[in-house]
């Protein structure tokens, strides 16, 4: 690949090839350790998910054994996981729509008319953190009886979702040439009409991948679901925790809700992989 | 009227409706966001100023009352405030340095023409995608002082087992070092940007000039690296004041508080033992010292 120059690498201009085959190999190994330690407690979420009773007790990690679905069963079943999962993601999607029927508007707004002062907020709003606005929103919450409401939760994972779809569809805008609206005009479009019929269709692949990004954000929220979720609208993350909670030391059963939980966030993030660098630093790469 | 007139004037109508649009586009596109962000991010804020500065409970049925900077004072002179502020502190000063370096390398290490390279690429995003309570979880069973697989490792090497997060002089490290393992992949993406977007030229004059590798990398690969460290410095620092998920889900601050940082606290403050007006105080205070810190590391990056 193009990107891929080795140039901070081929000032060495003296060494042999052999002392430069060396290198490489050195260099290949520590990568290989880097990526072992990386991917190690993903690997022994999976195994000791499959992992029977017995195996998970004992003081020798079993690497080598014949698999069960048994710990998976019994948190899908024993643990109403389904209904959960749905509650999920009805605040996941909801949130991720509502984000992007308000943010996008705005993304191209920022794009074409530079509003530095809308940007920069969204980037300030990314620094506060999240329990500084949760304590007041609690007190409103429970003065309008929402507690425990799918309102709650998706009016507040909107604090996630729309500075997310905000930022990063904006970068899409920003690629699409102005002629084409322009051109749009001349044929007797609306600026607003261009917007509509030019402009969001060239931009769909950056309005997927920017609802994609706000789903994982928003899926992954635990704090929020754990003060304003209820019994009815409890989500993945705060349901698990709950069973944690009760003081089971079921370590297959943890680690296949751990597996159910990240398992859907993964299989997303590989669709969107370019980007998520982007979602996560939300213009802390920019100025 | 006759309907011809009827149909123009709705379209004379239409037409001034959308050139009115057209004219106000700029403040009428963002309007929505502007007003969510309103709502349910400046309210909050100036809410939460309100609040503490007043004596108020959410379990207590009196009702609140003024105290002015009451609950600031009471902050200052409460040990477990300090307690949790050096936490929150410490837990930053392992994390992010170790982030950085080994960021550093990892980004050294991806630059380079690699097999599988689109493979290694998406695995090395896996801990900063994964769900945060996922990721606590499995690290919580890891570190299990009888049963986790870390202890059986070291026995391996011929280590002495850890009793980790259960152990109080250990739980903020092995906190951070939960921390380091989740976003060192983050700030290696980062820098590995700053890396491939640096232009050819300088390289190719210090070649010519006969730098060594190290040479090239003081001269030339640092000093262009600079905004790209600025700006996972910026993050991490940010983000690992704020580190709350891994915690609560590990540890909820013990044993005892030998854990519970500043957010932590708050939230126990807030949402345990209901103290509204207090909690305020403490969410203003943590907010001032990122805020602080994000300011601080943006002035130091100007004055370079």
């Amino acid at each position: 690949m193009s990107t891929l120059s080795p140039r901070v690498y081929s000032a060495r201009r003296s060494s042999t090839k052999s002392r430069r085959r060396t290198t490489e190999i050195l260099l290949a190994v520590i990568l290989t350790l880097a990526l072992l330690v990386l991917l190690f407690p993903f690997v022994w979420m999976v195994l000791v998910s499959l992992h029977n009773q017995a195996q998970n007790t004992s003081a020798v990690p079993a690497w080598f054994f014949v698999p069960t679905l048994e710990n998976y069963r019994a948190v899908i079943v024993g643990n109403n996981f389904l209904q959960f999962t749905a509650n999920s993601l009805v605040v996941a999607v909801s949130a991720t729509a509502i984000g992007l029927v308000l943010g996008v508007p705005a993304a191209y707004a920022i794009a074409r008319f530079k509003q530095r002062g809308l940007a920069l907020w969204i980037l300030v709003s990314r620094i506060i953190p999240y329990i500084t606005f949760l304590l007041p929103w609690f007190l409103v919450f429970s003065q309008l009886k929402l507690i425990g409401s799918f309102t709650a939760l998706i009016t507040t994972h909107l604090i996630i979702t729309l500075p997310l779809v905000v930022w990063v569809s904006s970068a899409f805008f920003e690629d699409i040439p102005l002629d084409l609206e322009e051109a749009g005009q001349v044929d007797g479009l609306t600026r607003a009409g261009a917007f509509v019929r030019i402009t969001l269709p060239l931009v769909t692949p950056g309005l997927v991948t920017a609802a994609i990004l706000a789903f994982i954000f928003s899926w992954n929220q635990f704090l929020f679901s754990l003060i304003l979720g209820g019994p009815n609208t409890k989500t993945v993350p705060v349901a698990v925790f709950n069973f944690i909670s009760y003081g089971s030391v079921n370590f297959g059963g943890i680690a296949a809700a751990s597996v159910l939980i990240t398992l859907p966030v993964v299989l997303l993030a590989l669709l969107v992989q370019r980007y998520i660098v982007r979602g996560l630093t939300a213009g802390g790469l920019k100025g | 009227m006759t309907q011809a007139h009827i149909v123009s004037r709705v379209r004379v109508q239409r037409r001034s409706a959308s050139a009115w649009l057209d004219h106000h586009l700029r403040w009428v596109f963002p309007l929505p966001t502007v007003l969510v962000l309103l709502v349910f991010t400046v309210l909050p804020l100036l809410f939460n100023l309100i609040l503490s500065t007043q004596d108020r409970s959410v379990s207590s049925a009196l009702p609140s009352r003024f105290v002015g900077l009451g609950n600031y004072a009471q902050a200052f002179s409460d040990p477990r405030f300090w307690n949790a502020t050096w936490l929150m502190t410490a837990f930053a000063l392992i994390a992010v340095p170790c982030q950085m370096l080994l960021g550093l390398g990892l980004a050294a290490l991806l630059n380079r023409p690699l097999p599988i390279q689109g493979l290694i690429r998406s695995l090395v995003l896996l801990p900063m995608i994964a769900t945060p309570m996922a990721i606590g979880l499995i690290w919580a069973l890891m570190m299990n002082p009888d049963l986790g697989v870390l202890n059986y490792l070291l026995e391996q090497v011929g280590l002495p087992r850890s009793l980790w997060v259960a152990d109080p002089k250990l739980a903020i490290p092995a906190l951070a070092l939960i921390d380091i393992w989740q976003w060192t992949p983050l700030v290696a993406l980062i820098l590995l940007a700053g890396l491939q977007s640096m232009p050819e030229e300088p390289f190719e004059a210090a070649r010519i000039d006969g730098a060594s590798g190290a040479q090239v990398f003081r001269f030339v690969t640092w000093p262009l690296l600079q905004p790209a460290v600025f700006a996972a410095l910026t993050l991490r620092l940010i983000d690992a004041l704020k580190t709350f998920d891994i915690i609560e889900v590990i540890t909820q601050g013990g044993p005892g508080t030998s854990s519970e940082t500043l957010n932590v606290y708050t939230f126990h403050t807030g949402f345990e033992f209901l103290k509204v007006g207090y909690t305020a105080a403490l969410l203003t205070l943590l907010l001032l010292v990122v805020g602080a810190v994000a300011v601080g590391v943006n002035l130091l990056r100007r004055s370079r």
